[in-house]
């Protein structure tokens, strides 16, 4: 990078604000031509109000001040028909979830080609042919065939490899990136920073990157700032701040994931058998159309033993979920499932209730698992309800109360809704609402992924906790070898349905035999750790 | 612009305090409903009263009768009694002068008695072997500030009467609608496949009924009863409810809390009414908001066509027919019920609409 390029845009002291909530206190920051700036801070660090507040995209209520300078022009005073002409061709934006960026009703090669016509005054034909090229250099392929295609009859990752065509369409002399990988799997994201580099190294482009994930940030960025309650915390060139970090934040940001745990319980007895589990699920197409089955897992066969961790990895799609429903008899699956030994094949739904309590589940999404319509004493006793009927409310209430505390929240939280929590409570909610019936298997389905880092690891130490303290046996699903590793005693990779490897953590981490196994190792590298 | 749309940051965006629609619809509702309630009691004529002499009164605030009205009835009543009257007014109470050829019969001044203007005439003096009489006869006060309708009775008070009967018609069938439909709504929603399909191609035939017949078959086999209205009305109105519902749980099925529920081992009963019915209240609270006012519309078109409330009882709808069959003549018999149906009409759907953007 050469610093003395001339800045391209400056931030002065911007403020935003809605109502008497501070969103950004002050910032202050300068992007230099050619340029990759990496904003970095936990959700609700007001890294991205930062950037549309710049850009005036705020809605109406929002209060902006401050002064942002585009080659020495103040965005915030500019007029509305300046400003929308700035937008999208020297400024243009990539943002993280790309189904909802494009619109479903428009082939991909009209919406490209929209925004060549409005913004760079293309002829039709001609901006046919560019937004062709366009998706070229994106690293699509086929362009020519994909011009044709809905954003629906594209995957996530060429999705995003489309909006990232719209962006640079007219050559933009600053893009911004909001959390462009944050909704992809690992070995796409990877793709797509290798894509997003290249573009900027090809176009001379300067870039604001947007992530919560230092990991991602560090191949790409050339300075990084660190945002945190809407401040800067640390800014400086990313080599210095990884080799040197100043702030404690951005320590604890920095800090990987605990490696490898330590104790091995061997000779405990076998708690779940899986054998050759299958589940299909049948689709049903209009009224004229054939029955199709879509098989979600195929011939998977797992064994758990009590008080261990078993890990299960695959990209978003792969069955993990499925697999994990199917083993608790929540779909219905084909094939053998022992738990504690007994054949759970013939239970029907009033048979399993009373097995229901020793296996329980966590999702992913603690935003979702929890009914809003619900007092989190009455989401955390739930299962109480259910097995043990007799117990009076007040009885619930000190239950719940201690439940609580043993996932480390404060009790007095109990009278509270859902939506009054952060998502790290949230998950911890949802842990208690397991942790009450005192299961023996719980299966925790992506239990961090919607979380932030630091919040994750003081997860993954709760449930470790819990496990030495019950002696539960966990099976851990996630798309995060970084959070499987750390987590889990034996890993199975998992890949369209099935099984790929399997083995103890180690093994599999040290010397993966599938060329799978190692590509999504390869990728966990470059992004998370290195 | 077919530039990708900026994601607006959502968490900042609550809190928006333009809710002064909902608020005032509110208001209009409470004072309507509590107007109908006390108004009655306090008119101080019944509904069902018919003052013959007060035929199609034009609504005023003061009270009746006026000067004119005196003379009138005066007039009126020496020509039946064959007598010329002089008369002074004195307050709140007529003097009369009675002058005749024969002798008076004392009881023809319950003619006075009978009428709708004058209390029971005093007798203060006999002159002339009875020829001469001297009467006093206090008035009586009455105020119509809505008028009176063709029969002479207080429009005030029939309306708010009228009121009564749409309002607890529409809250009563909206009720029924509400409670089959959320039921088989959530059942079907919840089942799923086959169950759910044959439920709701029950709801297509049903649908394919036309409504006047089915409430004509039911007064035919029932007779007329004030009851039918809210079944009839209720029977039709549980299909839309019933679909919405329905199309909620479908949703709310998928959500990890109804999976977190099944896991735990909940029954489908409790996991119906524990998870979905509550996270399904914000639209079937905004749709109810919006069947109320359907129901009344309802209830007025089947009493027009003489299916519904009986006379004397009335409701807006009947109400607003009469109106509209004296639109040239009177036309407040139109405008006062139809402001009351109008008001909450309005402030019922604006108040559905302010619930659906909050749901």
């Amino acid at each position: 990078m050469d610093v003395s390029a001339e800045p391209l845009l400056q931030l002065r002291d911007l403020r935003v604000s809605y109502g008497a909530t501070l969103a950004v206190k002050g910032l202050s920051l300068t992007v230099r031509r050619g340029e990759t700036a990496a904003i970095v801070g936990e959700s609700g660090s007001g890294k991205s109000q930062t950037v549309l507040a710049a850009l005036r995209l705020l809605p109406r209520h929002a209060h902006t001040s401050g002064s942002v300078l585009f080659e020495g022009m103040e965005l915030l005073t500019l007029s509305q028909k300046r400003l929308d002409s700035l937008l999208g061709r020297r400024i243009a934006m990539v943002f993280q979830e790309p189904m909802s960026s494009l619109d479903p009703l428009f082939t991909v090669g009209s919406q490209i080609g929209a925004v060549l016509r409005l913004k760079a005054g293309l002829p039709r034909r001609a901006a046919y042919a560019r937004a062709k090229e366009l998706l070229d250099l994106a690293g699509i392929a086929e362009p020519g065939r994909r011009l044709h295609a809905y954003p629906h009859e594209l995957s996530g990752g060429q999705r995003q490899r489309v909006a990232i065509a719209m962006a640079i369409a007219c050559n933009p002399d600053l893009l911004i990136a909001d959390e462009p990988t944050t909704a992809l799997d690992v070995t796409v994201a990877a793709k797509i920073l290798d894509l997003l580099a290249k573009l900027k190294q090809s176009l001379g482009m300067a870039m604001i990157f947007i992530s919560h994930d230092l990991g991602i940030v560090r191949r790409i960025a050339d300075t990084i700032h660190v945002m945190r309650n809407g401040e800067i915390v640390e800014s400086g060139a990313a080599t210095k701040i990884f080799a040197n970090p100043r702030h404690d934040y951005t320590r604890v940001l920095l800090e990987n994931m605990p490696r490898a745990r330590s104790h091995a319980r061997r000779d405990a007895p076998v708690l779940l058998r899986a054998v050759n589990i299958g589940v299909k699920f049948t689709l049903r197409g209009s009224l004229f159309e054939a029955k199709r089955a879509f098989t979600a897992v195929a011939g998977v066969s797992l064994c758990l033993d009590q008080g261990r961790t078993l890990g299960l990895v695959g990209e978003s799609g792969s069955g993990k979920s499925t697999l994990a429903r199917a083993l608790l008899k929540l779909v219905p699956a084909s094939g053998r499932i022992s738990f504690d030994g007994r054949d759970l094949a013939g239970l029907d739904r009033a048979a399993m209730r009373p097995l229901r309590r020793s296996m329980q589940l966590v999702f992913q999404d603690p935003y979702g698992s929890l009914s809003p319509c619900m007092r989190v004493s009455d989401i955390v006793t739930e299962g109480l309800r259910v097995h043990d009927p007799a117990i009076s409310r007040k009885q619930r209430e000190t239950r719940a109360a201690l439940a609580l505390e043993e996932v480390l929240l404060d009790p007095e939280l109990r009278h509270r809704f859902p939506q009054e929590l952060s998502g790290g409570q949230r998950q911890r909610v949802a842990i208690a609402r397991a942790m009450i019936l005192k299961p023996r298997l719980v299966v925790l389905d992506e239990p961090t992924s919607a979380l932030d880092r630091t919040v994750q690891i003081g997860i993954l130490a709760l449930l470790e906790d819990l496990q030495d303290a019950h002696g539960l046996a966990y099976v851990l699903i996630s798309h995060d070898l970084a959070v499987i590793r750390a987590a889990s005693d034996e890993i199975a990779v998992m890949k369209d349905g099935r099984i790929v490897e399997q083995g103890p953590t180690q093994d599999i981490v040290e010397r993966p035999r599938e060329p799978y196994t190692r590509s999504l190792l390869a990728a966990a590298l470059q992004t998370g750790e290195a | 612009m077919n530039e990708p749309a900026p994601a607006m940051p959502i968490s900042f965006t609550a809190g928006a305090t333009r809710n002064w629609p909902l608020r005032v619809s509110l208001f209009i509702l409470g004072s309507i409903a509590l107007l109908c309630l006390i108004g009655p009691l306090v008119s101080g004529h019944p509904y069902d009263q018919v003052y013959r002499d007060y035929v199609l009164v034009r609504p005023s605030l003061f009270a009746h009768p006026d000067a004119s009205e005196i003379d009138n009835a005066i007039a009126a009543i020496a020509r039946r009694m064959h007598v010329h009257i002089e008369a002074t007014r004195d307050g709140e109470t007529m003097h009369l002068t009675l002058d005749a050829e024969k002798p008076v019969d004392p009881r023809v001044l319950r003619a006075f008695a009978r009428s709708d203007l004058f209390a029971p005439a005093h007798i203060a003096a006999t002159e002339d072997e009875g020829r001469r009489l001297e009467i006093d006869v206090p008035l009586k006060r009455m105020v119509f500030l809505f008028g009176t309708d063709a029969n002479g009775r207080d429009l005030f008070t029939r309306v708010l009467i009228a009121g009564r009967i749409s309002l607890a018609v529409g809250l009563l069938a909206s009720f029924v609608a509400l409670t089959i439909g959320v039921a088989y709504g959530a059942v079907a929603g919840y089942a799923g496949g086959r169950i759910d399909s044959l439920m709701m191609r029950a709801i297509e035939i049903v649908y394919a009924l036309p409504f006047i017949f089915f409430v004509i078959v039911l007064v035919m086999v029932f007779g007329r009863h004030f009851v039918l209205i809210f079944v009839a009305i209720g029977a039709v109105e549980w299909l839309d409810m019933a679909r919405i519902v329905r199309g909620q749980t479908l949703s709310i099925k998928q959500r990890d809390f109804v999976a977190a529920a099944e896991a735990l081992g909940a029954t489908t009963p409790a996991i119906l009414w524990r998870h979905v019915i509550p996270n399904a209240a914000g639209p079937i609270a905004a749709y109810l908001a919006v069947l109320v006012p359907r129901v009344i519309l309802l209830e007025s078109f089947v009493s027009f066509l003489g299916l519904g409330v009986q006379e004397p009882l009335t409701s807006w709808g009947v109400l607003v027919a009469d109106g509209a069959r004296n639109i040239q003549g009177s036309i407040h018999l139109l405008i006062f019920p139809a402001l009351f149906l109008g008001a909450t009409l309005g402030a019922l759907q604006s108040l559905g609409d302010g619930w659906r953007a909050r749901a």
